[in-house]
């Protein structure tokens, strides 16, 4: 019988020789991916695909969950203008950040980020150089109880206003009848990133603008946006647990589908999970867009999120490197993120594609969502946007927690964003 | 005398020699970062880009943009203060409590005191993620049970209500610590002579006349060396608050503070400014509480 020591030891032999059988110009790449649902099997599996192609290796390195752990560690390795890492999976808001840690991807791609939301594109160009190519990208939708709804003859809110309606009355409704556990609406109110997102929609859908506009302005002290923060803050208690208040979005999920809750708030990769079997909320799931204020500027407004592939320029295989984030980034391989993943692909044509339609029977609704997602103010404030989002998401917190009232945090708000700007962006 | 003076000359050479060593560690360890703190704080440093770092003064201490006039900062300090101050007298009542119970002789002691050791032995990341599910408003355990009882009407938002967090954060860290608070004074105890018990014994001395006149005084310095480890352990705070509550300015605490700063936002200038002034606060905090409790570190006591 071998032992497992002759066994590891044989692998070993084996290995070499598939090594040594290579092409001589074989390099080993790293690469740091999520690791989010089916982010880090997706990453695995296409990357040996592209490995066993071109006769690489290919490194993959499981990043932490949470965005802000990953882009503290991400600023670490760059900071320190390390080699380790060839390949960083970042995210929508980081071009401005990291952008200059970055190679330029236009003379690789040859044209094809031509097929991407022109949107995404816009955002991971700094300064005319291409940073990063699309992977998946990502909006705030509504989720619904299908049965709910239908049970109390309720649309599909489209106002805030509906939403809190609607919310409350089913709410009240399923209580009286036994389910005691029951909340209108849970979305992701911790003080982090995912907070921000939320504002933005809140304050964009009642025509309050987008913090900081495109010219650098500070544009967020107004009474819409102080509006949007005093309705949220009205729903923690009434519509939302009070635990919202530290909730992600997986704990909101967690909440939304063991069934106790009507609306939830949350990004597209929600959908395929509450649908998948053994989910108790399995088939009565629907998504739509986030509901609107009223007024004349007021608009469904989703928050734009989404993954992109960057190579670092402390590599030492850019070209090689670049390769890979082009394979990536492929109409084919951001195909198979969506149709074994769920993951909503960055090239539009690609919601009419017939296998991506049956895997995702929904994507077609998301489709003039994300054409009209709205970014978060990260181009403008480039490296200061953490701080930026930071500043924001502390003064909503403030007054979900009741500590202020929206018209007094947007005006500490104010101060806090032009002390960061410090003259200028 | 120059033969005396040659020979105390060579004791101090060779004492130099054996002290090297430590010396250099200590320079190593602990004044190489110190000094490179206290330059960066002097500097608009950036993690984004560290070799563009130009000298600004101290300017990332006081004016406009300096940490001493961030609202946050003071906020946090507050919060750090009453953590620290609830949090040690606390677990230095709830400590003592247990060394005086672990102290008496009873069958099965030694299996008692290993497991009084539990919540101390678990890293502090792993139990503030046990209590985080507990506590959690949905589907946490202790709401559950509240509940249960009759005690409260609706599950308590333990580790999201920003005025419930200070305590929920506490009472997490009394159940980790008392059992390194009871750890030291159980030392301190033990090594209590036992003729002023027999005297107090032979006199007729209550009990608790007893503790308070001769335990507590004789075990007060081991008792201050417990406060000040704990004091500076919970001065710096991080890991339970950073696991456990929002992460909100409304509670954060100074090291939750200057890991923003530092790492967060990669302000290593401001953050460094900010973290020296943690570490002056942590020093002055201990000087004083070494005066006001009279403490001898490192003399004979008598």
């Amino acid at each position: 019988m071998a032992s497992p020591m002759s066994l590891l030891a044989a692998l070993g032999l084996a290995a070499t020789a598939l090594l040594a059988a290579a092409p001589a110009r074989a390099e080993t790449l790293s690469i740091a991916c999520g690791s989010i649902g089916k982010e880090l099997q997706l990453c695995q599996s296409l990357t040996a695909d592209w490995g066993h192609r071109t006769g690489n290796t290919v490194n993959v390195v499981a990043m932490p969950p949470s965005d802000s752990d990953r882009l503290a560690l991400y600023q670490q390795i760059l900071g320190a203008g390390s080699a380790t890492i060839d390949l960083f999976e970042i995210d929508t808001i980081w071009p401005g950040l990291l952008g200059s840690n970055f190679i330029d991807l236009k003379p690789y791609a040859h044209g094809a980020e031509a097929d991407d939301f022109p949107s995404t594109i816009a955002n991971d160009t700094q300064g005319g150089r291409l940073v990063a190519l699309p992977l998946f990208v990502d909006a705030g939708l509504l989720y619904y109880r299908r049965d709910l709804l239908e049970k109390y003859h309720a649309p599909v809110p489209q106002s805030w206003d509906d939403l809190t309606a609607t919310a409350k009355r089913i709410e009240a409704a399923e209580r009286a009848a036994g389910h005691a556990g029951l909340w209108g609406y849970v979305f992701q109110a911790k003080a982090y990133e995912g907070l921000t997102c939320n504002v933005v929609e809140w304050v964009a859908s009642r025509g309050g603008g987008a913090v900081i506009d495109p010219h650098g302005a500070i544009t967020v002290d107004n009474p819409a946006a102080a509006t949007a923060l005093d309705d949220a803050a009205s729903w923690i208690r009434t519509i939302a647990p009070e635990g919202v208040l530290n909730y992600t979005e997986e704990e909101s999920r967690g909440v939304f589908q063991s069934g106790n809750a009507v609306f939830m708030r949350n990004w597209p990769y929600a959908l395929a999970l509450a649908n998948s079997p053994g989910s108790p909320v399995r088939g009565q799931v629907g998504v739509a867009p986030l509901p609107q204020g009223t007024g004349a500027d007021a608009r469904h407004a989703a928050t734009l999120g989404g993954w992109q592939i960057a190579v670092s320029k402390y590599s030492h295989h850019q070209q090689i490197a670049a390769d890979l984030a082009v394979f990536l980034a492929s109409r084919a391989a951001v195909k198979r993120w969506a149709v074994e993943g769920g993951y909503t692909p960055p090239i539009p044509a690609l919601y009419d594609d017939p296998d991506v339609k049956r895997a995702n029977p929904n994507f077609a609704l998301l489709l003039p969502i994300f054409r009209d997602a709205v970014p978060r103010p990260s181009a403008i404030a480039g490296t200061r946007y953490d701080a930026v989002s930071s500043a924001l998401w502390n003064a909503a917190y403030r007054v979900l927690t009741g500590d202020a009232h929206g018209a007094e945090a947007l005006a500490g708000l104010d101060r806090q964003l032009h002390r960061i700007e410090r003259g200028g962006w | 005398m120059p033969a005396e003076r040659t020979l105390a000359d060579a004791r101090a050479r060779t004492a130099w020699v054996f002290l090297a060593p430590c010396l250099a560690t200590m320079a190593l360890v602990a004044a190489w970062p110190l000094t490179r703190t206290l330059w960066f704080s002097l500097t608009d440093a950036d993690m984004k880009d560290l070799s563009a770092a130009k000298l600004i003064g101290l300017g990332n201490y006081v004016g406009g943009y300096g940490v001493l006039s961030d609202p946050d900062w003071w906020r946090a300090v507050r919060f750090t203060l009453v953590f620290a101050v609830c949090s040690v007298v606390l677990e230095t009542i709830a400590g003592m409590i247990v060394a005086l119970v672990l102290n008496v002789r009873f069958p099965g002691r030694g299996l008692v005191r290993a497991a009084v050791l539990i919540p101390w032995a678990i890293p502090t990341v792993v139990s503030a993620k046990m209590w985080g599910w507990m506590l959690n408003d949905q589907f946490g355990l202790v709401d559950h049970v509240l509940q249960r009882l009759h005690l409260t009407a609706e599950p308590i938002a333990w580790t999201a209500d920003p005025h419930f967090a200070l305590f929920t954060v506490i009472l997490v860290d009394v159940w980790k610590t008392t059992p390194f608070m009871a750890l030291l004074i159980l030392a301190g105890l033990q090594a209590l002579p036992t003729d002023c018990y027999e005297a107090a014994r032979v006199d007729g001395i209550g009990p608790i006349t007893v503790f308070f006149r001769v335990t507590l005084p004789l075990i007060r310095q081991a008792l201050m060396v417990a406060v000040i480890f704990r004091g500076l352990d919970a001065l710096r705070v991080f890991d339970l608050v950073y696991v456990l509550t929002s992460n909100s300015n409304q509670t954060q605490t100074m090291s939750v503070y200057v890991r923003d700063q530092l790492v967060g936002t990669g302000s290593i200038g401001y953050g460094s400014a900010a973290s020296t002034v943690l570490f002056l606060l942590v020093g002055l905090c201990t000087i004083a509480t070494i005066r006001l409790g009279r403490v001898h570190l490192g003399e004979h006591v008598q």
